[in-house]
């Protein structure tokens, strides 16, 4: 039998979305934008704080209905310094490397929060590092998690 | 009472770029060996479990539409199951699920993917985060598993060096499984430490390569089983955990899902101390730190112990209690299929048929998978012997 020419084919599939950050997503991301402070939610039945807030808190399965609000200084839980070329969803292009994603806890909270850490030297960083965000100036502000530009290291 | 069921046929295809197999070629052709494996044909099949992981990887969403008469699913139930990384061995346990509950009494696993056709696997591995909480600042998963390799560096005192020991032991040992993609002869510690800083903690070396693969199993009833074969792997236990993401005091290093499941999956099979009873163990490491990590959580020894088992020799082919002969997910990661040939892997030592990877005298076999935010874990245990 004569051998197949091999053929495949390309396509390049854009679908742009619109996420619902929901009730608790939109109080805690206008709570960022216009007042530069962060809130999470109580479970009434165990008091664990959630940061970001959610609809249910796991263990109990109950709406964790008290809003808590919490300072902007927190521990490093964990990281990595990311340094491959990556091509981010959100814009389609290349983000900057290298940088540091975090696991920070918020002070008062017992959820983690994934942010960028601004410092890249794997010899500085370890769990536990005392951190600090860093907010955009209110004009720059759009109710995104970026609206904090990065943590930074207060250690 | 659960029917008795048993691993009667399996099926693999290498992993590497497959451009000469499009998905449905590559599912039919999993699906062909099984059969071949176990001398039974398409008719004999009557159900069919189905798994594939994010959409995103070939672009084309709801495979099972797709792929069903690829695997002999015509005008037969076909059920589709998802759990990210995890799918293989959700499938094989849904599969399992089928026969025992006494409804079927031959039932095909089968799970699969492509990675090869998307520009980026890991662009399609961020999307499975939180668009709104977390996708903006992660890379893919090696940005997930490199923060679990931070956390559980530093929280027992290993370094990178604890993760490259399981690169060298398991690229090692695929240089004897044929289905491996990374079959790297020579490959040194040394070597491994010289291969680039991707997500610090992690190299080059701690990571698993983009294959294209599916891998099928076929399971049989009790009273089926003996007309089909004379050498089966009976399945011992099955067990899915959640472990859940962003939950209270999450500690990556500490799996407690993977615990559950182990204890879960130890007590239905009989077994008291894993170590001593297990002869070999296939676990999910597309990350090289991540075999330290589940040695913990399957309880092969204690938390904060893994990477002295390492250290030992003992999970070595040659050790008391080895641990992926194949070379595992890290020298072959389809990510659809992975999970399942860690199960598949487990079932073809107990009949004695691994090949050159055989580890000799297997009894007893456990295979595990993960998916999702390193959160789904799956657990199953094949015996030699009828339960």
């Amino acid at each position: 039998m004569k051998k197949t020419e091999l053929l495949f084919l390309k396509e390049d599939v854009d679908i742009p979305y619109n996420w619902a950050a929901g009730r608790y997503g939109s109080l805690f991301l206008t709570r960022l934008r216009d007042e530069g402070k962060f809130i999470g939610n109580r479970c009434p039945s165990c008091g664990k704080v959630y940061l970001p807030p959610r609809v249910v808190c796991g263990p109990c399965f109950t709406p964790p209905e008290e809003i808590v609000e919490l300072g902007d200084t927190g521990t490093l839980v964990s990281y990595s310094v990311v340094n491959y070329p990556f091509i981010d969803p959100e814009t389609g292009s290349r983000r900057p490397i290298p940088y540091t994603l975090g696991y920070i806890r918020l002070d008062g909270c017992d959820t983690y929060l994934s942010h960028f850490v601004d410092e890249t030297d794997p010899a500085k960083l370890t769990p536990g590092l005392r951190v600090k965000a860093v907010f955009r100036p209110r004009e720059e502000r759009t109710g995104r998690l970026q609206d904090v530009l990065h943590f930074k290291i207060v250690d | 009472m659960a029917t008795k069921v048993a691993v009667v046929g399996i099926g693999m295809t290498e992993n590497k770029s497959r451009w000469d197999l499009s998905l449905p070629g590559l599912y039919r052709l999993a699906y062909q060996r099984a059969l071949e494996d176990c001398g039974l044909k398409s008719e004999d099949i009557d159900a069919v479990a189905f798994g594939h992981s994010p959409e995103y990887f070939e672009g084309v969403n709801h495979p099972e539409k797709w792929c069903g008469e690829a695997v002999g699913a015509l005008n037969k139930p076909l059920f589709r199951v998802h759990t990210g990384g995890t799918v293989g061995g959700s499938v094989a346990i849904a599969a399992y699920y089928l026969v025992a509950s006494g409804k079927f009494e031959v039932v095909l696993a089968i799970s699969g993917n492509k990675l090869n056709e998307t520009s980026s696997a890991q662009i399609g591995l961020s999307t499975v985060y939180d668009p709104i909480m977390g996708r903006q600042f992660a890379a893919g998963a090696p940005s997930a598993v490199a923060v679990q390799a931070s956390k559980y560096y530093s929280q027992y005192g290993y370094n990178e060096d604890h993760g490259l020991m399981v690169a060298v032991k398991n690229r090692n040992n695929a240089l004897k499984n044929p289905y491996a993609q990374l079959r790297i002869p020579d490959y040194t510690l040394e070597g491994a430490r010289n291969t680039p800083m991707l997500c610090h903690p992690l190299r080059l070396a701690d990571m698993c390569p983009t294959s294209d693969a599916a891998c099928a199993m076929i399971f049989a009833a009790e009273h089926r089983v003996e007309a089909i074969t004379d050498n089966p792997a009976w399945v011992l236990s099955a067990v899915a955990v959640n472990e859940g993401i962003n939950y209270v005091d999450r500690d990556w290093s500490k799996p407690i899902g993977l615990r559950k499941a182990a204890e879960l999956a130890y007590e239905r099979a009989g077994i008291k101390d894993p170590r001593r009873e297990l002869d070999v163990v296939e676990v999910y490491d597309a990350f090289s730190v991540q075999e330290l990590i589940w040695y913990e959580g399957l309880k092969l020894c204690d938390w904060g112990e893994g990477g002295r088992l390492m250290e030992s020799g003992a999970t070595r082919m040659e050790g008391d209690i080895p641990v992926n002969p194949s070379g595992g997910t890290l020298c072959a990661n389809s990510i659809g299929a992975s999970a399942m040939f860690r199960k598949a892997e487990a079932a073809l030592q107990v009949m004695g048929r691994a090949g050159e990877h055989q580890i000799p005298g297997v009894r007893r076999a456990l295979g595990h998978g993960w998916g999702g935010g390193i959160q789904f874990h799956t657990i199953m245990i094949f015996g030699k012997d009828k339960p």
